[in-house]
């Protein structure tokens, strides 16, 4: 009996610290409110309750350990329904990653992929206001948007290629603690199909039709206006089975890591 | 001592609670004759609630032809036309394969959406009987669904969303195979497939 417990006791911890280990650093994010570019209801600041998100985008192995448990998010297993077929394109095969650098983020994933992942680490993907909160922050202030050179730097990487091969944390971290937000990959939210863009929003009754007034205009603003236009365009343009090269994820969650 | 046995065991256990279990998905084809495909939405997991409060896995929709529409109750603007289209649609049916035909309303507020609202207005709509579902589930399995039909939606208010118009048709395996956009436009295509597809039955 002794013995049986001694062994189980093992198990568990070696299982425990494992998981442990396999969860990835996140920080907390105090609740704030802003005036995101687009899904604000004539202006008004949207408030963003306190959540955690993730410090990094999830990697290439981080990924690759969460296909070998779930075998069915391989790329020769995934079903048409979640995936298209770029899923992964640039692996090898289904556990093997090939060239790509194992601490490189995960791009090439769709939204059912990424949200499945996040799940299984006992959170969730982050919502798009959730995202954009994180992401205004500069290494000093929590809203940057105004700032010239922030633009500047997120408007710089738009034009670099291929930054997806670089590895994970080595952009600024910011004043919540948060690597990567700007200059590495592009970022799947809960909610990024609650875009309108030209053609949906046309058939549709659509009071936002107004809410891409920014790009229009000439002020201050005009360099901050066309970062955020950029992200929401792209989301905009996704379907949930898509996957592209640039585009990765990071996780959130409501309530304290475990 | 057995109970910290037992506590142990269930924490192991519960660490590879995301691990697939094969043995179970293995039976389960083996009670459907014919395995799901690929591109079918009976892949998703997710659990709905009917007007009914009948609790439903979209699995046992299977074998009917589906219409889908994602709606919500309060909708003043888009969806009574919506709701006209589907009608219009539902009455065109071929008199002789109509029993093979479900046309389902979905509702993207499910917290204001509940089963007896949905009943409300299936009653007020003389839609409660055959061949209409109303269906509501959480606000994440909505999310998916509608990502899964390429239908965007917002909430712009309390009791406001934006969202596409789109009437979505699946054939008997669940695959996606037309969509009619727009409210109001020609619907001959949408019935020419839905009818091809419930003579197949």
């Amino acid at each position: 009996m002794k013995k049986y417990i001694f062994i189980l006791t093992t198990i568990f911890f070696v299982v425990f610290t494992d998981a442990v280990k396999a969860q990835s650093e996140m920080v907390l994010i105090k609740e704030g409110s802003f005036v995101p570019l687009y899904g604000a209801v004539s202006k008004k600041p949207v408030v963003v309750e306190s959540f955690y998100i993730d410090v990094y985008p999830v990697t290439n192995s981080e990924f690759l350990a969460f296909i070998k448990e779930n075998p069915s998010y391989s790329k020769s297993k995934i079903k048409g329904i979640f995936a298209d077929k770029s899923y992964l394109s640039y692996w090898k095969n289904d556990l093997d990653f090939g060239k790509a650098n194992p601490k490189s983020p995960v791009t090439s994933v769709s939204w059912f992929a990424a949200k499945k992942y996040c799940e299984c680490e006992g959170k969730r993907l982050a919502t798009m206001d959730e995202w954009e909160y994180v992401a205004m922050a500069d290494t000093k202030k929590i809203d940057a948007r105004t700032k010239k050179e922030f633009n500047e730097y997120i408007l710089s990487w738009y034009e670099k290629s291929k930054t997806y091969e670089n590895q994970i944390g080595q952009t600024f971290r910011n004043y919540w603690g948060v690597y990567d937000m700007h200059g590495l990959v592009w970022e799947w939210t809960s909610d990024f199909n609650s875009i309108f863009l030209s053609g949906e929003s046309r058939k549709d009754k659509s009071s936002d039709k107004n809410l891409f007034c920014g790009s229009g205009s000439v002020n201050a603003t005009d360099l901050m206006d066309y970062a955020a236009f950029m992200r929401y365009a792209f989301r905009g343009s996704l379907k949930a089975q898509y996957s592209t090269r640039n585009l990765g994820f990071r996780c959130a969650s409501t309530t304290k890591p475990k | 001592m057995k109970k910290i046995t037992i506590v142990l065991l269930a924490f192991t256990l519960s660490f590879y609670g995301c691990k697939e279990v094969k043995k179970q998905e293995e039976t389960k084809a083996e009670i459907t004759k014919k395995e799901i495909s690929d591109l079918s939405i009976y892949n998703l997991p997710s659990k709905w609630t009917t007007q009914n409060g009948n609790d439903i896995e979209l699995k046992s929709l299977r074998g009917n032809v589906l219409v889908m529409v994602m709606i919500y109750t309060s909708c003043k603007a888009a969806c009574p036309r919506l709701v006209a289209d589907m009608r219009d649609i539902e009455s065109k049916l071929d008199k002789g394969t109509k029993q093979n035909v479900k046309l389902i309303l979905v509702s993207i507020d499910p917290k204001t959406d509940t089963p007896e609202k949905l009943k409300t207005f299936a009653i007020a709509n003389q839609m409660n009987q055959d061949p209409w579902i109303f269906l509501r589930s959480t606000e994440e399995n909505t999310r998916e669904f509608a990502a899964v039909l390429a239908v965007n939606y917002k909430k712009i208010s309390p009791i406001d969303f934006s969202h596409s118009n789109i009437i979505s048709v699946f054939n008997p395996e669940g695959e996606l195979i037309f969509q009619q956009e727009g409210l109001g436009v020609n619907n001959e295509k949408t019935i020419e497939t839905i009818n091809q597809q419930a003579a197949k039955i």
